[in-house]
C-alpha cells in the first residue's frame, strides 16, 4: 500500500542522508522524496511516498523516523484530505508539423511549453502523479527524449472532512 | 565600583575563552567522567596534549576496538556513559564494531573521533574517513563539529542523548583545527532538542488495562530484559512479581534483573533457554514484556511465539513496541516508573496457583542438565565451579558462543549489574576488554572474563592493559580448540562438515600469559581445574586460565533456527532429581 508521509526536520548537514539511510537499513522502499524549506528558518519539510506491505510496517517507519533526533514531527497523511502535487518537465520530439497537435493535447492538462527548439519542446506539468503519468503516456507516441520529475510534495488541506480517519504517529 | 564590575565581567569572559581541546576536557570534568578509554594519533594530538596537562585518567588500550568494548563494560557496570577517544581514519573505523555492539545492546557511550582539518575535509586527505557517514546507522546520534562555537553545545547534547531515553552510543567527530581553535566556553546551558523528548512516565489508562488483564489471567508470565537494568528497576520487578505472584523469565541481557534463586524465576528464555522458561512463554495467556525487544533469539519462530497470550509491552522506545510482536497493551515508559505505577495500582491479583504448580513441576522434571564425566572438564561443570568459587558475586564478562551460553545457564545471577555480555551483535573479542572497563567501574569486584579460545584471540592484546594496571581479572579460556558454536551448528545442521571451525593447534596460552607478565595456569581434568581455580582466586592480580574442556560438548537445550520455543531439542526428563 502506498503511504504519503510528511515531516519537518532540522535543516542540518546530513539529515537527508540520515533519513534515506534509515530506509535502506530497514529495507523500506521509497518511491519518492522531496525536500524544501519551510516558513521557519532552519526547518525543512520532507514529503515521501513509500510502498509498504501493511499498517504495521507503516507504523514502524513512522516510529523509526520519530526516533531521529533531527526529526521534529512526522505525519502519515495518506488518509487525510490532502493536496498532493508533482512537477514534471518532459522533452518531446516535436518537428513543426506536430507542434500544434501537441499544443492542443496538453491544454486540458494545463501544462505549458517552457522551451522550444528546432525539433523538440519542453513541457512543464504540475498535478497529482496520475495526471503527470497520463500526460506522459499521451506524449509517448511523439517520442519522449527526457523526463525529469520531482516526486510528490503534499500538504493537508486547511479544512478536513469530519469523517476523515486521521492516522496518528503513536499508538498511545 | 561600576568600573570594577565591568572589569570583573571582562575577566570572567576572557577566563572562559579557551581552545577546543581544553573545552573538551572541561566538559568531561563537568560531566564527572572518571576514565577515558582511547588511543592517540595525529588528528587528536592537541587533545592528548591537553589531557597530559590536565592529568585525566586515561586508559591506553592496544586497539581502538579494545577501548570501546572497555567503555561498554564500564557503562554496563557503572550505569554511567563510557567515554572513548580515537584518532581519525583507521582509529575511527576501528570503533565500528563497538559502536554497533553498544547500539544493539543500548549502552550509553560518548565517543570522540579526530578528523582531518576542516580545510581538507573531502579531499581524501591522510587518515580521512567519512566517520559521520559510516557511523550514522550504528549510533543513536552523531555530530561533526564545524565551528568551535558549537563544541560545548554538542558535547552537552551528546551526553544527554547517550544517557536518556533508550541509552545508546553518540559520536562526535572533531576536525583537528577545531581542537586548536579558540572560542567561548559556556557549558552552563540547557539542552534544547525539540525533536528528542523521550516518554518516561507511563500512560495511566494503559497501566489500568494491564492491571485488568493481570486480574483476569490464569497463566501470566513476565519477560524481563535489559531495560529493567538500565532503569535500575530490579527491586520494583521483584516487588511486583511477588505482589502478583507472576513468574519471571529473563532474556540473555536481562540476567540479574530478577534473582536467579527466587522461586518465581524460571530461567533464561530463548534459543538456549530453560525448558520451563520457553514453555511458559508458549503456554502463557498473558505475556508482560518489560524492557526486552523481542529479539529473534528469544522468540524463536514468531509464528509460534506466545500463541495463546495477550501481549503487553513496556518499553521506553516506542519503536520497539509492535516491531516484532503485535501488542495489545502498549506502555511507553521507563521500566521503573511503569513498575512503580503497577505496584501502586495493585488491583485484583491473578489466581496463579495452578500455573505456578505446573511450572514447578516442569522445573523439577526438566532442569538444565549435562552428563558429568570423570577425567575431563565439562564446560558446564567449570562454570558451576567458578560460580561456587566466587559465591555468585563476581562480575562475569563473556564473548559470544558456547561458553557464553554455558555462563548464562550455569552462573546464577542474583543481583543486577554483574553480567556483561554481547547480546545483540554477538561480538567475538568482547569479553576481555569489557572486563577491563567493568573492573575499573567497580574496583572491589571480582571480575571473571569467560572467553572462548576463538574470541580471545581477537582482542588478547588487551592483556597488556590488564597487566599494566594490575587489574585482578581472572581470564577463563574455555578451550575446546574450535569455534565451538560454529562447530555445534555444523554438527547439527551441516552433516558434521566442520568447515574451518576446528583449531587443533592453538598457541600455548600459558606462555602467552607469561609473555605479558602475568600468571598463566592450565587444567585438563576436573581435579586440575579445581586446583588452578583455587590458586587463581587466591592471588590478588590478573591470572589467565586455560581450561581444555571436552571439545565435542554441545549447548543444550536448543531451539533450532526456524523452530518455535516449544520445539526444543536436548531436553531430558529428570525424574528423581530436584536440582
Amino acid at each position: 500500500m502506498r503511504r504519503i508521509i510528511t515531516m519537518t526536520v532540522n535543516n542540518r548537514p546530513g539529515v537527508l542522508n540520515r533519513i534515506t539511510g534509515l530506509f535502506t537499513k530497514r529495507h523500506y522502499n521509497i518511491e519518492s522524496i522531496t525536500v524544501g524549506h519551510t516558513e521557519i528558518e532552519g526547518i525543512s519539510r520532507m514529503t515521501f511516498v513509500v510502498n509498504v506491505d501493511d499498517e504495521r510496517t507503516a507504523e514502524q517507519i513512522i516510529k523509526q523516523l520519530n526516533k531521529q533526533i533531527d526529526v521534529l514531527k512526522v505525519n502519515d497523511i495518506t488518509d487525510q484530505a490532502i493536496v498532493a502535487r508533482e512537477l514534471a518537465l518532459i522533452k518531446v520530439s516535436a518537428p513543426p508539423s506536430v507542434r500544434q497537435e501537441i499544443y492542443t493535447l496538453i491544454e486540458p492538462f494545463r501544462a505549458s511549453i517552457v522551451d522550444v527548439s528546432k525539433d523538440s519542446l519542453v513541457i512543464q506539468v504540475t498535478g497529482e502523479p496520475d495526471k503527470v503519468e497520463a500526460l506522459i503516456e499521451l506524449l509517448r507516441p511523439y517520442g519522449i527524449k527526457e523526463v525529469a520529475r520531482t516526486g510528490t510534495t503534499a500538504f493537508t488541506r486547511g479544512a478536513q472532512k469530519a469523517t476523515t480517519n486521521q492516522k496518528t504517529a503513536f499508538i498511545i | 565600583m561600576a568600573k570594577m564590575k565591568v572589569e570583573e565581567q571582562e575577566k570572567a569572559k576572557t577566563k572562559t575563552r579557551m581552545n577546543g581541546s581544553l573545552m573538551l576536557i572541561e566538559a568531561l570534568k563537568a560531566e564527572r567522567v572518571e576514565v577515558i578509554f582511547g588511543y592517540p594519533g595525529g588528528a587528536v594530538l592537541p587533545l592528548y596534549d591537553e589531557l597530559y596537562k590536565a592529568g585525566v585518567f586515561h586508559v591506553l588500550t592496544r586497539h581502538e576496538q579494545g577501548a570501546i568494548h572497555a567503555a561498554e563494560g564500564y557503562a554496563r557496570i557503572s550505569g554511567k556513559p563510557g567515554v572513548v577517544i580515537a584518532t581519525s581514519g583507521p582509529g575511527a573505523t576501528n570503533l565500528v564494531t563497538g559502536l554497533t555492539d553498544a547500539m544493539m545492546d543500548s549502552l550509553p557511550l560518548v565517543v570522540f573521533t579526530g578528523q582531518v582539518a576542516t580545510s581538507v575535509i573531502g579531499s581524501d586527505a591522510f587518515q580521512e574517513a567519512d566517520v559521520v557517514g559510516i557511523t550514522m546507522p550504528i549510533t543513536k546520534h552523531n555530530y561533526q563539529v564545524r565551528d568551535i562555537s558549537e563544541l560545548p553545545r554538542i558535547i552537552k547534547e551528546a551526553f544527554h542523548i547517550a544517557t536518556t531515553g533508550r541509552p545508546g552510543p553518540v559520536l562526535i567527530d572533531i576536525p583537528k583545527d577545531i581542537t586548536t581553535a579558540e572560542g567561548e566556553f559556556d557549558y552552563d546551558q540547557d539542552v534544547h532538542l525539540p525533536g528528542y523528548q523521550p516518554t518516561t512516565q507511563p500512560n495511566h489508562w494503559q497501566i489500568r488495562r494491564l492491571v485488568e488483564a493481570v486480574s483476569q489471567s490464569k497463566r501470566p508470565v513476565i519477560l524481563a530484559g535489559a531495560g529493567v537494568l538500565h532503569a535500575n528497576a530490579a527491586d520494583e520487578l521483584r516487588q511486583y512479581a511477588e505482589q502478583q505472584n507472576i513468574p519471571v523469565v529473563h532474556t540473555l541481557l536481562g540476567l540479574g534483573g530478577f534473582p536467579a534463586d527466587h522461586p518465581l524465576f524460571l530461567g533464561m528464555a530463548g534459543m538456549h533457554g530453560t525448558y520451563t522458561a520457553n514453555m511458559a512463554l508458549y503456554e502463557c495467556d498473558l505475556l508482560i514484556n518489560i524492557g526486552a525487544r523481542f529479539d529473534d533469539r528469544v522468540t524463536g519462530n514468531l509464528k509460534d511465539f506466545a500463541p495463546k497470550a495477550t501481549v503487553a509491552h513496556i518499553d521506553i522506545d516506542p519503536a520497539e513496541i509492535g516491531k516484532n510482536v503485535p501488542t495489545k497493551i502498549p506502555i511507553v515508559s521507563d521500566a521503573k516508573a511503569a513498575l512503580q505505577e503497577l505496584i501502586a495500582q495493585q488491583g485484583k491479583s491473578a489466581d496463579t496457583a495452578a500455573w505456578l504448580a505446573q511450572l514447578d513441576e516442569w522445573k523439577r522434571r526438566f532442569p538444565l542438565h549435562y552428563e558429568p564425566e570423570a577425567g575431563a572438564i565439562k564446560p558446564q561443570k567449570l562454570i558451576e565451579m567458578i560460580y561456587e568459587m566466587t559465591n555468585g558475586e563476581a562480575i562475569v564478562t563473556t564473548d559470544v558462543g558456547q561458553h557464553q551460553m554455558w555462563a548464562a545457564q550455569y552462573y546464577k545471577f542474583n543481583r543486577p549489574h554483574r553480567w556483561v555480555t554481547s547480546g545483540g551483535l554477538g561480538t567475538m573479542g568482547f569479553g576481555l576488554p569489557a572486563a577491563i572497563g567493568a573492573q575499573l567501574a567497580d574496583r572491589s569486584a571480582t571480575v571473571v572474563s569467560i572467553v572462548g579460545d576463538g574470541g580471545f584471540q581477537m582482542t588478547f592484546q588487551e592483556l597488556s592493559v590488564i597487566q599494566e594496571l594490575q587489574l585482578p581479572i581472572k581470564i577463563v579460556i574455555v578451550n575446546n580448540q574450535a569455534l565451538g558454536m560454529v562447530r555445534q551448528w555444523q554438527e547439527l545442521f551441516y552433516d558434521k562438515r566442520y568447515s574451518h571451525s576446528l583449531i587443533p593447534n592453538q598457541p600455548d596460552f600459558v606462555k602467552l600469559a607469561e609473555a605479558y607478565g602475568m600468571l598463566g595456569l592450565r587444567a585438563k581434568t576436573e581435579a586440575e581445574a579445581a586446583d588452578v581455580l583455587k590458586q587463581a582466586f587466591a592471588i590478588n592480580g590478573p591470572v589467565l586460565l586455560d581450561f581444555h574442556v571436552r571439545a565435542d560438548e554441545n549447548v543444550y537445550p536448543m531451539v533450532a533456527p526456524g523452530k518455535g520455543l516449544h520445539q526444543m531439542v536436548g531436553v531430558k526428563a529428570c525424574e528423581e532429581s530436584s536440582q
